[in-house]
């Protein structure tokens, strides 16, 4: 057979295609259900990580549904959308930023340690290369820092990815996201020897500043949607 | 069984391991060696995904060399391999959800390794599908021991541990003993494999140009 006539080479082609295409399709839907699994799973895990709760060798998701006793959603005038465990966890934060504000649905994580109620709020923005997101935890007054955990796509190993390691996240422990005066104002990410005003501040990564600057933008812009919310 | 072992499939895989290694020698898939190797773990994760597509790679494109259209045979490969790189990247995702996260594009860019390309271009489009198979196994093992050896050094000597465990003493630390930030570069590991090209260099004189 002539394997460089014309018609040869087209047959060839879209056989070739329609048989990678079959087969791909089929992979992909055969692990789809697992790759979701594992999704939700790493999403607990990002959850639990701004209570600073050790997984090591436990299974996530018991951990989640025991320590996360309620899920919210709620609008920006604080206004409670739902209540049904999994809704707000299936939110798309994405998706949602697309939208108006006063359209979007907010996802509140409620959780319950030693007896004492944390709030978790997801917090989205961009780095310096791509896509920074993570969650942060408060106390029950709405106002202390209680932990946060933070990761990006693609920030620079050694200098803007130095926010997802314990030193930096755990700097925002214990800082207030409101000023005396009750106004939200966020925290400011400082480069070492400048001063915020009127807010509480922790020190930026050096050598990392744009993405700390990222940082410090995502909090505002991201819990700055709660703000009814946390002033309740 | 004779036939399987020969000496002509031990040559073609011990081959791409010393004397002429994709990497040292041919100085191909550079990119992905800075990429994957500050940790070890993605790295050997690495070497093990480019092993299997390669050398699967290989058999398909062996089995189908006498059917290739001449005019379309660099985009036969390339849908192969396409092809083959998805899948696995799709099975670690479900099965190795972390390591994927980690290895995030890298994964996907094993398509553009040039030892692929150069692999079924030069061995598997003239030779039979055992051989080839075999010859991709030894390029694979070839890429990956390089790219472990260099993740060795680059974690140990910039996170001060292996595997995620920790190798260096924390009194090692107290004692004024610091991580090499340097090695977490991507820079140092131009440097670390130009290191084994210059042992390997010395160790084969034949590979010297005059």
């Amino acid at each position: 057979m002539n394997t460089n006539s014309n018609n040869y080479t087209l047959i060839y082609a879209v056989v070739m295609v329609v048989v990678v295409a079959l087969l791909l399709a089929l992979v992909s839907s055969g692990l789809k259900d697992i790759q979701t699994k594992n999704v939700e799973l790493d999403k607990k895990k990002q959850i639990l990580s701004s209570l600073k709760v050790d997984l090591e060798g436990k299974d996530a998701a018991a951990v989640y549904n025991e320590l996360i006793v309620k899920e919210l959603v709620v609008d920006v005038n604080a206004k409670i959308l739902s209540e049904v465990k999994g809704e707000a966890f299936a939110i798309d934060i994405i998706k949602e930023s697309a939208k108006k504000q006063e359209e979007r649905k907010l996802p509140v994580y409620v959780a319950q340690i030693d007896s004492k109620t944390k709030y978790i709020i997801p917090v989205r923005g961009a780095g310096l290369w791509g896509p920074i997101w993570g969650y942060v935890a408060l106390d029950d007054d709405k106002n202390t820092v209680f932990g946060t955990y933070f990761s990006h796509a693609s920030e620079t190993p050694g200098l803007g990815a130095e926010i997802a390691l314990p030193a930096f996240q755990d700097a925002f422990i214990g800082k207030h996201i409101l000023n005396d005066a009750k106004e939200f104002v966020s925290i400011a990410v400082m480069k070492a020897g400048q001063t915020a005003e009127n807010k509480e501040q922790i020190d930026a990564i050096a050598g990392g500043t744009i993405t700390s600057k990222g940082v410090e933008n995502m909090l505002l812009n991201s819990i700055g949607q709660y703000e009814a919310f946390l002033k309740q | 069984m004779s036939k399987l072992i020969s000496d002509k499939t031990k040559d073609i895989f011990l081959g791409p391991l010393g004397k002429n290694n994709p990497v040292t020698v041919q100085v191909l898939g550079i990119c992905s060696a800075l990429a994957v190797t500050a940790k070890l773990e993605p790295a050997l994760v690495m070497g093990l995904s480019v092993t299997i597509i390669v050398a699967f790679a290989n058999v398909i494109i062996s089995l189908l060399r006498n059917t290739i259209p001449n005019r379309i045979r660099i985009i036969v490969q390339l849908v192969v391999v396409a092809a083959l790189v998805t899948i696995v990247s799709e099975i670690l995702k479900a099965f190795a959800y972390d390591v994927s996260v980690q290895l995030s594009v890298y994964i996907g860019l094993i398509i553009t390794n040039c030892i692929l390309m150069g692999r079924l271009e030069a061995f598997a489009m003239g030779n039979k599908p055992w051989e080839s198979f075999v010859d991709g196994l030894g390029n694979g093992f070839g890429y990956a021991w390089i790219l472990v050896a260099v993740a060795f050094f680059r974690e140990l000597f910039g996170s001060g541990t292996l595997l995620g465990f920790r190798i260096i003493p924390q009194a090692a630390y107290d004692a004024g003993y610091s991580n090499n930030g340097l090695m977490i570069l991507p820079p140092m590991a131009l440097i670390l494999v130009a290191c084994i090209i210059w042992v390997h260099r010395s160790r084969n004189k034949e590979l010297q140009e005059k």
